[in-house]
């Protein structure tokens, strides 16, 4: 039984490794309570990695009702967000903790 | 200050949802407020830990592991929840008669309170860590950070008044029918969060990502002052998907089966 459950978690640790390897990386940074870049361009219909680095001191909220996305990111760290597979369109984020200047967008196109 | 006050608001607002809820359930109680006061402390005391501990949340399993916290926090306390109103479909009728007869307490033994302080801890957890990360922010933010912190101050207490306000509706309502109210609040409650739980599992691809099924958010926006209320105390999303639908009509049969079924072993006579 051992003999065959070894090469079959191999298997399987690969497929699951290979499609994670497919979800593409987009990165987004945090600096002075502002997105850079503040639009993100993803192709549609496809699940992706955000990856966002906040380079402020003091923690944020990536928030996104249309994409019903909400993560706290610590100060100086970095967290993903998976989005999509979204239809082609614009999608609104803000940073909830300093929303005045923390605005930026998806566009899956 | 203004969207200080907002954010903490909002925050404060949805545990103060769930601890008024969680009061008039156990109105009449003996020692209810020395669980529930015991829950919040604990919570508040947890969302300092939490907070500082973020970091370290976030990195755990491959970046997911605030979600699966979340998730974890959230179906933890509809357990809670599920397990109160089962436990009080059995012994409801009872505990009406003592409080009406006696017109005191009914002792503490009889229910298992600390079903409810476990459920209102970690809802003081879950939203209390986000306004300490806020607050820590703001503190870190320099000059402008005192009228931020008036700001946080309304907030709280804006909260705490909308959450007493609830709580003093719902104790208006007569004592046989109190206890009916609040087991239906308790499961649209516990129906709601497993949905919030489902949302973040999605976030942390663990359940797969859907289009919503409708967006109701022009009707009623769920960050609306009525729309998060309505979050809270029934579920509402505006944009829920076909999973958190499935997950809140499921738990919502599941926990009014489980009531069924223990109503109907009751016994028929208390002692």
């Amino acid at each position: 039984m051992p003999r065959i459950a070894l090469p079959v978690a191999i298997a399987a640790l690969l497929v699951v490794g290979s499609a994670q390897a497919e979800t593409r990386t987009f990165d987004l940074t945090i600096k002075d309570h502002r997105f850079q870049p503040e639009a993100v361009t993803i192709p549609a219909g496809e699940k992706v990695k955000l990856m966002i680095h906040n380079q402020d001191a003091t923690p944020e909220e990536f928030e996104s009702y249309e994409l019903n996305r909400e993560k706290i990111i610590p100060g100086n760290s970095k967290a993903v967000v998976y989005v999509g597979p979204l239809e082609p369109g614009e999608y609104p984020f803000f940073g909830e903790f300093n929303q005045a200047t923390a605005q930026g967008r998806v566009i899956a196109e | 200050m203004f969207s200080t006050a907002i954010i903490v608001f909002r925050e404060v607002l949805e545990a103060a949802l769930v601890v008024a809820v969680v009061l008039a359930a156990t109105q009449g109680l003996a020692r209810r407020n020395r669980w529930i006061v015991s829950g919040i402390a604990a919570g508040l005391l947890g969302s300092l830990l939490v907070a500082s501990l973020t970091q370290d949340i976030s990195t755990a399993f491959e970046g997911v592991g605030q979600e699966l916290f979340n998730a974890t926090i959230l179906l933890t306390a509809v357990a809670m929840l599920a397990w109160h109103n089962i436990w009080m479909s059995r012994h409801a009728s009872q505990l009406v008669a003592h409080l009406r007869q006696v017109g005191s307490n009914v002792s503490s033994g009889q229910l298992p309170i600390y079903f409810l302080a476990t459920a209102v801890g970690l809802a003081v957890l879950r939203e209390g860590s986000e306004v300490v990360l806020f607050t820590q922010g703001l503190a870190a933010g320099g000059s402008e950070s005192l009228p931020m912190l008036w700001g946080a101050l309304i907030g709280l207490g804006a909260g705490l008044v909308l959450g007493a306000l609830i709580y003093f509706g719902l104790v208006r309502i007569p004592t046989r029918h109190l206890f009916t109210v609040t087991g239906w609040l308790i499961l649209l409650l516990a129906a709601g969060m497993a949905a919030s739980a489902a949302g973040f599992l999605a976030q942390a691809g663990w359940l797969p990502v859907q289009h919503p099924l409708w967006n109701s958010s022009d009707l009623l926006s769920q960050h609306s002052v009525p729309g998060e209320i309505l979050h809270v105390l029934v579920g509402y999303q505006d944009r829920p998907t076909a999973i958190q639908l499935s997950v809140y009509l499921t738990t919502l049969l599941l926990i009014a089966l489980g009531m069924h079924l223990s109503r109907q072993r009751a016994p028929a006579i208390s002692r």
